[in-house]
């Protein structure tokens, strides 16, 4: 029986742990509607945060689409000759609804919430905020809002971006290794996607944007000690973003699709 | 809110009492600091010098006493309320705390354009005028944190804090970490900036060289308390064993250091 406090004590730290959280986003979010805004600071974000990602979450989405192309080819040629058809209608669904904003928000999580976690988190340790609370400066609107309102905006268009450069992935792989019509291909693409395919992917990367940025922000606000404390923090922004990308990931998916 | 009299301290400590878990680091805090006048609390390192002072900056909450400003009481205050009496303030951080992503001039600037609402340029043109005042060029405003020596990212700390001509500036370990030289330095510039602004300090420090030259009173911490407070003169003949050891920095007397053998 002498492992029970032992758990207990896990399960406490736990709640306390997501209850930190939970107070951190709530007090971010009531930020985000009160003034002093930071127009300058969004903007430096979401251009870090968009712009700057655009080549790793292009790279991923290219290869995934093309990958998924050959793979549903050779998979449904074991089952039935003249499965063509489908290749582009598995490749248009599994980019839009799942692989865009996930392989998106993983990419960016490593990018993006690990570096947020380290700058705010070095901040923290040679006391810049504190500096900041000094000079009549709110850390939350001044490092958090704009980080989460970045996120949240970024992260949609990344993904809007991530799946035309995923369906063209396919598209070359189709029409050129596999010998597809090319407008057969496109038809059946705009056949098949729809509307719904589109928007949960791009609510998914709004969740996912926000998670990222709120999770990068919450580490490093509150990383301990000196460069080892930076780095634990940098560690734990990125494996719970991931986490619970992946988390939300289902749960979003239950929301537009469970039956 | 209360109109201070003319006798009123700038700021009045009343048994202001702060622990972290088990270990209480201030345990009874009593200290006034009257209108421009200059204070400095020495102790040992880990003495709670720095959450003193960040008690009274609204960094750090006490858990009992009071705290005013001004005669108003600000120990327990709202954010936007914080941030209105922070606006009398100026603090010099041991370590500088400049902010690495921004230029020196924005540095010094930042408490201008954030806090006050001051435009960018005429911001721009204060800071190069402060950065001046602590004997440094114009350039160095184009210049970013990381470039800078440490002495001179202390002067540059150092413009930043009385760049918003504050009622009350925070110095915390002014001169650790510089050559004697570059010390005594910024011993002068605080004394300058200091005396010439009418500015009220507390400083924090244990460089007692540095301490009898920017206080004109001192207050010595031990164990959570001040044990002691007089003239800055006077402290080289205090009559407590606790003070006479730290000013002649021995070993051996009362202050026991944690060592382990």
């Amino acid at each position: 029986m002498n492992f029970l406090p032992s758990i207990g004590r896990v399960v406490l730290a736990f709640l306390a742990h997501l209850g930190r959280l939970t107070l951190f986003a709530l007090t971010a979010l009531s930020h985000c509607v009160r003034p002093p805004f930071y127009p300058r600071l969004i903007g430096r974000q979401m251009i870090d945060i968009g712009y700057y990602s655009l080549p790793v979450v292009g790279l991923t989405a290219v290869f995934s689409g093309m990958v998924l192309a050959l793979q549903s080819y050779t998979g449904f040629a074991r089952f039935a000759a003249g499965s063509e058809n489908a290749v582009a209608n598995v490749v248009v669904v599994s980019i839009t609804r799942e692989l865009g904003p996930v392989l998106a928000g993983l990419m960016v999580a490593g990018r993006i919430g690990g570096s947020m976690a380290a700058e705010i988190g070095t901040m923290r340790v040679t006391e810049q905020i504190d500096a900041l609370t000094t000079l009549s400066t709110n850390p939350y609107k001044y490092l958090v809002v704009p980080r989460l309102l970045a996120g949240l905006l970024m992260l949609p268009i990344l993904v809007l971006v991530a799946d035309i450069i995923g369906v063209f992935g396919g598209y070359m792989v189709s029409v050129f290794k596999l010998g597809f019509n090319p407008t057969s291909y496109i038809n059946n693409t705009y056949d098949f996607v729809t509307t719904t395919d589109i928007v949960s992917g791009l609510v998914k990367a709004a969740v996912f944007g926000f998670i990222i940025a709120l999770m990068g922000c919450y580490s490093g606000y509150h990383s301990k000690g000196g460069a080892q404390g930076v780095g634990a923090a940098t560690t734990n922004a990125v494996v719970s973003a991931s986490i619970l990308i992946l988390t939300f990931n289902y749960v979003i998916t239950e929301l537009f699709f469970g039956t | 809110m209360s109109v201070p009299s003319e006798n009123t301290p700038v700021v009045h400590l009343q048994d202001v009492r702060k622990s972290f878990g088990p270990k209480d680091v201030l345990t009874g805090i009593d200290l006034d600091i009257q209108k421009g006048e200059s204070v400095v609390v020495i102790g040992s390192s880990g003495s709670g010098k720095s959450v003193l002072i960040k008690s009274i900056l609204g960094i750090v909450q006490p858990d009992t006493g009071v705290i005013e400003v001004d005669g108003e009481n600000v120990t327990y205050l709202s954010p936007p309320e914080r941030d209105a009496v922070n606006r009398k303030f100026g603090m010099l951080f041991q370590g500088g705390a400049l902010f690495d992503s921004l230029p020196v001039w924005e540095n010094v600037a930042f408490g201008l354009i954030q806090g006050r609402d001051m435009h960018r340029r005429d911001a721009r043109e204060h800071a190069v005028k402060t950065l001046g005042k602590v004997g440094l060029a114009p350039e160095v405003g184009e210049l970013f944190p990381a470039e800078l020596s440490g002495g001179m990212q202390k002067r540059v700390g150092l413009a930043r804090a009385i760049a918003v001509e504050p009622e009350i500036v925070f110095f915390d370990e002014p001169t650790t970490g510089l050559d004697p030289i570059m010390a005594d330095v910024i011993n002068d510039l605080i004394v300058s900036c200091v005396k010439q602004q009418g500015i009220t300090a507390l400083s924090i420090t244990h460089d007692m060289r540095s301490a009898k030259k920017i206080g004109d009173r001192i207050a010595m911490l031990y164990e959570g308390k001040l044990i002691w407070v007089g003239d800055a003169k006077e402290v080289d003949q205090a009559d407590n064993p606790y003070v006479d050891q730290f000013v002649r920095g021995r070993a051996v007397g009362p202050i026991k250091m944690q060592l382990r053998r």
